[in-house]
């Protein structure tokens, strides 16, 4: 098989067909999850914990959802609320899950890489959903999913990613993603939302909208975080707006039948104008959500795969591996 | 301290004050160097070095040693053996304790401290301000008279610039050296990484280059207006480069000092959010590297240091941004430095200008030589054994060093202290 991963942390690390196998599988979930009978019992006997050091309502229980509808025994963990109140560090934290015999863990944490360092210390399957500025493998893999079953292909589509990039762990790993699938990206925000050099990413880089959605077949707008429009990064809500939210004048300079795309939960009115949100000729952004269950569902199953397969070849039922 | 004579036989002598690098033997008398030769050595008491190297004592300035407050990370004792065993015969410690050293109460306690537990020469730097919180200057009199041979307040700026401004002039006038360690601290606030395509990569927060350029810049007016004695510490970007060298040209007596991680290691090290690669200032590009060796080549940079800082296993078990910073460096300083002299970039004598001659010149001590009248402070070591870096092994309580598993190349074989055998075998 060629996912083989036994993380999912993020996008660097899989290869291009492996990004393949998790959509086609992804793809099949969406016919189920369409259907009324949604069940099926590829995580049956599992235990799925969600860990969220960071508030998230949608994203939990999309992952929630999925693991639920693969017969997984779920548990939310509000960590916000929980012991790193009580000064537990992160690894503790880990190494006490661990011990509970979890098999996957989705993971989200404000700091970057602390994904990463919590798979290490773990003998369960790690989701990343999602650390401080660095990836958010699951949103990128369903936009995937959503702009492949809405343009036919998933190579040779310029794509514009739009908005607060420096902050975004949705933009970086959509713009791994993209670019292992060939595919031409443009980034445009204000100069003080791009991130060092990124240039050398093998993107282009526009400060002017209009320009930079000219022939593009997809329109990916991102979240600006409230904390960002007070002057530090941007002067207003309303002067970003005139220059970066995504209204029909902006965005008749992309192709007739490019696709918007918002990963939400979204500012009507600041990054994007409602009309063009809640417009279904063009906007996916309902979509989107219909996808992240389909490829959480894909993803998991994959990881739990590989889990078992680790787990036999060491003759061990207990679930302990190295 | 020796009391019959003693000599060295069959080394190969680097002399940094001459440029040297010669066969020979080398005498020791009452702890002094007694002179050197390169013909029939003297008769007596003997120690033949098998053709190694024998060069002067690691003089490294910016040790942290945990005492007072974090004892649990590195005391006088282990800091002690830690030197001994990479050769460093004299240390010059940091005033970043807790509390920090800011008081002649507190400089004599680390005084007293380090004379029971170490067997290597330890001298002390004071911090510049009270709390080293940039308010209030420490009574630098008092702890110059106590045996504070700088005053700093390591990692902190001052940001004030009069009460920098004000602590300059006053320690012009006790002739007192000043150490910073260039930075503008609200332009690298919060930052992890050095800005850039790694940094983006990683989505860590990110300094640019140019934060240490400014803290230069401002340093040397500073330095320009007040007149005071000043090392610029810690340096580890090409943008500060060309303002060190207008300020050198323009006859101001400044100097400057690099560590070691930072000449050997690039920002590409930190890979999958390695914390043991966490140093302040972060790991910086591989171009700013090369121009860090050709500083040091140059004498443009004068000095390198371990900026030994011990980090116990709960402070670096966390994600990246939340980690502390720093790396121990006693015990791998001259092995990591050797990576340049094996690389092509500098000569040993050059190399032991920085590691030895230059810092104890800077501080006022007759060490870093190999003349007749100099301590006997040595360091016998063989550069090209190979080795494979186990940080269990290091004699520093806290392990966090970036060379774990590393393959490095030199090892110590003898350190003398006041010519008396401190570490390594005998008859080595």
């Amino acid at each position: 098989m060629s996912f083989d991963a036994r993380h999912l942390l993020g996008i660097e690390y899989l290869r291009p067909d492996a990004i393949r196998t998790l959509l086609d599988l992804a793809d099949r979930y969406v016919d189920l999850n369409r259907s009324p009978q949604k069940h099926s019992t590829a995580l049956a006997g599992l235990t799925q914990i969600n860990m969220f050091f960071e508030a998230s309502t949608r994203t939990q229980a999309s992952f929630e959802i999925a693991g639920k509808r693969l017969g997984a025994d779920v548990m939310n963990m509000a960590m916000q609320a929980s012991s790193l109140k009580k000064g537990e560090t992160l690894i503790d934290t880990a190494l006490t899950l661990n011990a509970m015999h979890p098999d996957l863990l989705v993971v989200r944490h404000p700091h970057s890489g602390a994904v990463n360092l919590l798979a290490e210390k773990v003998n369960c399957a790690v989701l990343n959903a999602g650390d401080g500025r660095h990836e958010h493998p699951t949103q990128a893999l369903l936009d995937a999913l959503t702009i492949r079953r809405k343009k036919g292909r998933l190579h040779r589509l310029t794509v514009a990613i739009c908005g607060d990039i420096a902050h975004s762990r949705v933009a970086r790993s959509n713009i791994l993603l993209l670019g292992k699938m060939e595919n031409r990206l443009r980034l445009i925000g204000p100069p003080t939302l791009m991130p060092a050099r990124i240039g050398e990413f093998g993107v282009e880089i526009y400060d002017d909208m209009r320009e930079g959605l000219q022939g593009a077949d997809v329109v990916m707008m991102l979240r600006l975080q409230k904390e960002r429009m007070d002057g530090g990064f941007i002067p207003s809500e309303r002067e970003y707006y005139h220059r970066w939210g995504l209204d029909a004048d902006k965005l008749s300079h992309a192709k007739p039948d490019a696709i918007v795309m918002h990963p939400g939960p979204m500012n009507r009115g600041v990054e994007i104008d409602g009309t063009i949100a809640d417009d279904i000729n063009r906007s996916v952004i309902q979509e989107q959500v219909e996808m992240g269950v389909a490829v959480r569902m894909a993803a998991m199953d994959l990881l739990a795969r590989n889990l078992r397969a680790a787990r036999e070849s060491e003759g061990d039922g207990k679930g302990v591996m190295v | 301290m020796s009391e019959q004579p003693l000599t060295l036989t069959n080394a190969i002598l680097i002399n940094p004050e001459a440029g040297t690098e010669s066969p020979g033997w080398l005498r020791i008398e009452n702890g002094m160097i007694a002179g050197s030769g390169a013909g029939a050595p003297p008769k007596g008491r003997a120690i033949d070095c098998g053709g190694k190297y024998l060069a002067p004592g690691i003089v490294d300035i910016g040790v942290k040693v945990c005492e007072p407050g974090e004892r649990h990370k590195e005391s006088y004792r282990t800091a002690g053996l830690a030197a001994a065993a990479g050769g460093v015969t004299t240390m010059i410690t940091r005033p970043d304790t807790l509390p920090a050293i800011d008081s002649p109460e507190v400089l004599e306690f680390v005084t007293r401290r380090a004379r029971e537990a170490a067997p290597v020469n330890i001298r002390h730097m004071a911090a510049l301000t009270k709390g080293r919180e940039g308010r209030e200057m420490v009574e630098i009199g008092f702890l110059a008279d106590a045996g504070a041979v700088a005053f700093t307040d390591c990692d902190r700026v001052v940001a004030d610039t009069k009460v920098f401004s004000r602590c300059l002039t006053y320690a012009r006038a006790l002739g007192a050296l000043v150490i910073a360690h260039p930075q503008e601290p609200i332009l690298s606030r919060g930052a992890a990484a050095t800005s850039g395509k790694f940094a983006s990569l990683r989505g860590l927060p990110a300094v640019s280059p140019m934060a240490e350029r400014l803290g230069l810049e401002r340093d040397l007016a500073i330095v320009e207006m007040t007149g005071a004695r000043y090392h610029a510490d810690n340096l580890s970007t090409a943008a500060a480069l060309p303002a060190l060298r207008r300020a050198r040209e323009a006859g101001l007596g400044v100097t400057a000092g690099v560590n070691i991680h930072h000449l050997t290691l690039n920002e590409l090290d930190i890979g999958d959010y390695r914390t043991f690669f966490k140093l302040k200032p972060p790991l910086r590009s591989e171009e700013d590297r090369l121009a860090m060796i050709g500083a040091v080549r140059e004498g443009l940079i004068d000095v390198i240091s371990s900026m030994h800082t011990p980090q116990d296993e709960e402070s670096k078990r966390l994600p990246f941004e939340e980690a502390a910073s720093g790396a121990v460096g006693l015990e791998t300083l001259l092995p990591a430095a050797l990576r340049l002299w094996h690389g092509g970039h500098i000569s040993l004598p050059a190399l032991f200008c920085a590691l030895a001659l230059n810092p104890a010149r800077l501080m006022g001590l007759p060490s870093g030589r190999l003349s007749k009248g100099a301590p006997a402070d040595l360091v016998l070591f063989d550069p090209h054994k190979p080795f494979v870096l186990d940080r269990f092994r290091l004699r520093s309580k806290s392990k966090n060093t970036p060379f774990d598993g590393a393959r490095m190349q030199g090892r110590v074989l003898a350190t003398f202290v006041g010519g008396r055998q401190i570490f390594g075998k005998e008859g080595n």
